[in-house]
């Protein structure tokens, strides 16, 4: 029976991750927190995917991707404190306490329960990123303006959180969360069930996605890629598509976040600021731009990596990050996808 | 199959294994000890924002660990430390935590600089029950079992200094001005320190508060702003300005002609480290409060501020025979100590036999007798206002009676509140 | 006296602002390319005036602290251009005119160079200011001037100028300001782009490493001094019109202005946050900047 390759490989991907691991886990030989650590790579893997959608399909480069990540992390961050709170029997969380403040503020109090939690997460980064994207592709700011102002943007609003005027917990952020749904989050079931909620999510909306970038719509976005001017001057409105798909990046990291906050179990500002930012363009540019599995394996590589060096190599590994972005910008166009590609297409023809 | 598509299996199941190596590096003994050494976890940031302060603290762990195992190890067996490098990154500190404690099953942590970095962490330590060394002055609010806290709390640090100045010993200032970068330190520290001159009788009008973000470099607008403030005379500045902001706003001080006589700046976030980089002839005369200088002049210290020096020559730091103590760093080399001393007088590695050691347990530290408290873990130590000298050294000027005990939950602030 | 002392902070950051942005601004408008390692560049003037002052101190004994810091400027000019020109050559060539590609390459340029400098220097250094320009010219009781910014201004002037000289004067700069405008036509004419690509490169990284140099006199030196400019500069570029001098003086200046009223009026913080929010708004009424490019221009 002739297996359709790339089917192969993704199933054979989701059965590392979804058996393999887990049955290491069980047999002793694969810590807990080596699967919580996948399952927040996960989380970035869903954001990238984001990021891909409207940078490698669309031609959008945003930098402020990160923020609408942390508008997720720290809506369900939010309902996550609100709970361990109660279940502490105090009033308001503690670093409300010791800033005087009398009285849960008023936007706080829709995170009390989750589904509200989870509603919210997902729309205050979609409508941001609606508000946003809205005046900025309005006055056709692209490329390199773009970036920048939505550098700025992130900027701002990075050294807004940072105020505890803000009331979301300052630099420090939110922090020391108990419970999500009643499960506790330190016991090691809950950190499974939240590894394979990761991967879970990861795997639909990576279908979803892929069927978005080979529908019409999917073409139309490429063709903006391409060539914006002159998809202007058919019928289709390019403001309303690259809204449509800014908002559904800022849907998918927003829901990354989301899912990030339980297994890192602290959300700060410094999840947000520019350095985050380009660090979630460089997955993408060196997983393979414009491929959705570029994107997953980008994150799941550079993070890995991350982790690794910065155990291993503690005074070296700035330096290995910074040359491996450098050599795939340069040689590796398309990423490590590409460079797979590359290396199969010389194994065929020799 | 495709080639690419074999080799992306392949990668895939390399870079798990990779990944997992932390993990599958199987620990024989309970307690991260096997039969000739013992694990601690090193958790200081060697990259990114922080490593300015941290790198030193690193070293100086490395140095008490060296003295320790030259001199027989602890419990006959010799420390080895695990240093990772959570690169200021906050979720990093806490992935690092897990991956020290869970993982590698070391003994004890020490590390952490920021506040953040310790929020992030504490969860971890709670959960996993691990214990943590952590060296630096902190705002306090805040008192976990599984920390062990030896900087300063505000009591120990603040509170003296502010009764210094308002004295007639120190200048009996009557205005004070409360700058900080804008982050949780300065925020609390200027909490308390507003409700405490408040409670001294300092009218509200006397006391401005201000804050700048991190690596603000233009102090123009607020220097000026304080040489208004300063022409009502006896006025100084409390400062807690963070890290490389200090130059800017130390040459914009000197420069716009603000001197220590006019309106001196006590600042509780220089230390002799960052004055190694500073042009001290616009410092002389400032002042800052700490429980350990450099120029303390005992026996432990004249052989700890050399001994230092020398492992830096030695090792080939950078800065070399030019590297300074000051007191995180003291503090840092006295936590192995702490550690070591507890562990041998519980005659375990086991957490919660070497907290109840702990507690109570008293050190002749660098900085003279430290005892730590015996409910609370935090260590009751002196309080010491240094005045800046042109080597970049302090000149000690006043020194606390006797030790101050730490109260990390600060009374006066609830009850300003309840007004 | 308060609003002379604000205008004075104003015209102080703005000439700051306008010093780092020149180069950025040149190499943007001449090649496309997005450089983000722009203000590592600046630390390397940084670092050489502090290796100036060493060498001066220990090798050469000279210990008048005012030359070491005379022949800094030059010095970093160079030493910076150079490091530019290294950098043009072995990684830039390959990405002209892919400005997102330059951006994420020169983003890793710059965490090398980053790191570099850290092992090198250590994080915690600083030069000593040359005792003639300490201090400051006080002209009323309320108004002091610090030296090292009056000279920063003037330095600002006198750069402008030359760089006015040197584009519009000399055969060097109108080569640059052909190819800026149009490099195939250029190349038909018979001018080494490549040339002209590098040579303008070495003047745009020579100019940030100038800046590093004066802002050793009001800051410290370390690793990421570059970091705290660059989003500030880049602002400055995009609104001034990119690669249009005139431009990025004004935006400058403007940018610098407004900063410090802010700032006046509010805290630091939110200061930094109302004029990157203006920024967004002004850009949505010139997204070209101010003096935006005239005529038509087929984008792709």
């Amino acid at each position: 029976m002739r297996v359709n390759p790339r089917v192969a490989t993704n199933l054979t991907f989701l059965f590392l991750f979804a058996v393999a691991l887990p049955v290491g886990n069980l047999l002793g030989l694969v810590s807990i927190n080596t699967i919580s650590v996948w399952g927040r790579y996960f989380c970035f893997a869903i954001a990238a995917m984001g990021i891909d959608l409207i940078w490698g399909y669309t031609g959008i480069m945003s930098m402020c991707q990160a923020f609408f990540f942390c508008l997720g992390g720290y809506a369900m961050g939010m309902h996550l404190l609100l709970k361990a709170t109660a279940l502490q029997g105090k009033l308001l969380p503690d670093f409300m306490t010791w800033n005087s403040f009398t009285a849960l503020p008023a936007f706080w109090k829709p995170f009390q329960h989750f589904f509200p939690a989870l509603l919210l997460s997902l729309l205050v980064p979609a409508v941001v990123a609606g508000i946003i994207g809205y005046f900025i592709f309005r006055s056709r700011i692209k490329g390199v303006y773009m970036a920048i102002i939505t550098q700025a943007f992130a900027l701002g609003m990075y050294l807004l959180f940072l105020r505890n005027e803000t009331r979301l917990g300052g630099t420090n952020g939110l922090t020391d969360f108990r419970t999500l749904l009643g499960f506790d989050l330190s016991a090691s079931s809950t950190k499974l069930g939240l590894y394979w909620v990761s991967l879970g999510l990861l795997s639909l909306l990576y279908l979803a996605c892929s069927k978005l970038v080979r529908s019409k719509f999917g073409k139309v976005l490429q063709a903006i890629r391409d060539s914006e001017f002159r998809v202007g001057y058919t019928a289709y409105r390019v403001l309303n598509y690259k809204l449509a798909i800014f908002i559904i990046s800022a849907l998918l990291c927003g829901l990354a976040g989301m899912l990030y906050t339980p297994q890192t179990g602290i959300i700060t500002p410094g999840r947000m600021d520019v350095t985050a930012s380009v660090e979630m363009l460089m997955w993408v540019a060196l997983g393979g731009r414009g491929k959705l599995r570029g994107a997953i394996i980008g994150a799941l590589l550079v993070n890995c990596l991350y982790s690794v060096t910065t155990s291993l190599f503690p005074q070296g590994w700035l330096f290995i990050l910074g040359f491996l972005y450098v050599l795939t910008v340069l040689y590796f166009d398309k990423g490590f996808l590409g460079l797979f590609e590359k290396l199969g297409k010389k194994m065929r023809l020799s | 199959m495709r080639f690419k598509n074999i080799i992306g299996v392949v990668a895939m199941a390399l870079t798990l294994g990779a990944c997992n190596n932390a993990g599958d590096k199987t620990a024989t003994a309970a307690g991260g000890a096997d039969s000739n050494t013992v694990k601690i976890g090193v958790l200081h940031s060697l990259s990114g924002t922080m490593a300015i302060s941290e790198v030193s603290l690193r070293d100086a762990v490395q140095m008490a660990v060296d003295e320790i195992n030259a001199s027989g190890g602890v419990l006959g067996r010799q420390i080895e430390p695990v240093i990772v490098d959570p690169a200021s990154n906050w979720d990093l500190f806490a992935e690092k935590a897990k991956e020290l404690l869970i993982d590698k099953k070391v003994s004890a942590v020490f590390g952490c600089w920021t506040s953040v970095s310790r929020k992030s962490v504490l969860p971890v330590f709670e959960q996993n029950n691990g214990l943590l060394f952590y060296p630096v002055q902190y705002e306090g609010e805040e008192s976990s079992k599984n920390i062990v806290y030896s900087g300063a709390v505000p009591n120990q640090q603040l509170i003296p200094a502010a009764d210094y100045l308002m004295s007639p010993e120190g200048g009996g200032y009557k205005r004070f001005y409360l700058l900080g970068t804008d982050y949780v330190f300065p925020r609390t520290a200027n909490k308390i320190l507003k409700a405490y001159l408040l409670s001294k009788g300092i009218p509200a009008e006397n006391i401005i508060e201000e804050y700048t973000p991190f690596h603000h470099q233009d102090y123009q607008t607020i220097v000026s702003k304080i040489k208004k403030f300063a022409v009502g005379g006896k006025s100084c500045v409390l400062s807690t300005i963070n890290g490389d902001s200090n130059i800017p706003f130390y040459k914009e001080f000197a420069n716009q002609g603000l001197t220590a006589v006019t309106c001196p700046i006590m600042a509780f976030s220089v230390a002799e480290d960052e004055l190694r980089a500073m042009d001290t002839e616009f410092l002389v005369g400032h002042l800052a409060a700490w429980n350990y200088y450099q120029s303390i002049d005992l026996p432990e210290n004249k052989k700890f501020a050399a001994a230092f020096k020398a492992y830096c020559v030695k090792k080939n730091l950078p800065g070399a025979d030019k590297r300074v103590t000051d007191d995180p760093i003291c503090w840092a080399y006295t936590d192995v100590y702490l550690w070591a001393n507890a562990a041998k007088k519980a005659g375990s590695f086991d957490v919660a036999k070497v907290r109840e050691a702990l507690l109570g347990l008293s050190f002749d530290s660098p900085a003279g007798e430290v005892k730590m408290d015996p409910k609370i873990n935090h260590l009751a130590k002196y309080a010491m206002i240094g005045e800046i000298k042109p080597d970049g050294q302090f000149n000690v000027i006043w020194k606390s009676k006797g030790l101050i005990d730490p109260q990390p939950f600060f009374a006066l602030t609830d009850s300003v509140k309840a007004k | 006296m308060e609003q002379m002392q604000n205008l004075f902070s104003g015209i102080s950051l703005g000439s700051i602002l306008i010093l780092i942005s020149l180069g950025l601004s040149i190499v943007y408008g001449l090649a496309g390319i997005i450089n983000m390692a722009h203000g590592e560049f600046l630390m390397i003037g940084g670092y050489t005036t502090y290796c100036m002052e060493g060498l001066f101190a220990n090798t050469f004994h000279v210990h008048n602290g005012n030359l070491f810091f005379l022949a800094a400027l030059p010095v970093s000019f160079v030493v910076a251009g150079t490091a530019g020109l290294l950098l043009e050559r072995l990684v830039i060539r390959r990405l002209y005119a892919k400005p997102l590609e330059s951006l994420l390459a020169t983003w890793g340029i710059s965490l090398i160079l980053i790191q570099l400098a850290r092992t090198i220097f250590g994080d915690l250094t600083a030069v000593k200011t040359p005792p003639m320009l300490s201090g400051g010219w006080q002209v009323a009781p309320d108004l002091v001037l610090p030296y090292s910014r009056l000279f920063i201004i003037g330095l600002t002037i006198v750069t402008v100028c030359l760089l006015y000289g040197c584009l519009f004067k000399t055969r060097l700069g109108i080569q640059i300001r052909a190819v800026t405008q149009n490099r195939s036509m250029s190349a038909c004419l018979g001018i080494n782009t490549r040339r002209v690509d590098a040579a303008t490169f070495f003047i745009g990284s020579g100019l940030a490493g100038l800046a590093g140099c004066a802002m050793t006199l009001i800051g410290n030196v370390v690793p990421d001094m570059g970091q705290t400019y660059i989003v500030d500069s880049f602002l400055v570029v995009v609104s001034g019109g990119v690669g249009k001098l005139a431009g990025t003086i004004l935006a400058g200046l403007g940018i610098g202005m407004i900063s410090k009223v802010l700032e006046a009026f509010f805290e630091a913080v939110y200061g930094k946050v109302l004029i990157l929010l203006l920024m967004m708004i002004f850009l949505q009424f010139k997204p070209r900047g101010l003096f935006p490019d005239k005529g038509r221009v087929a984008e792709d």
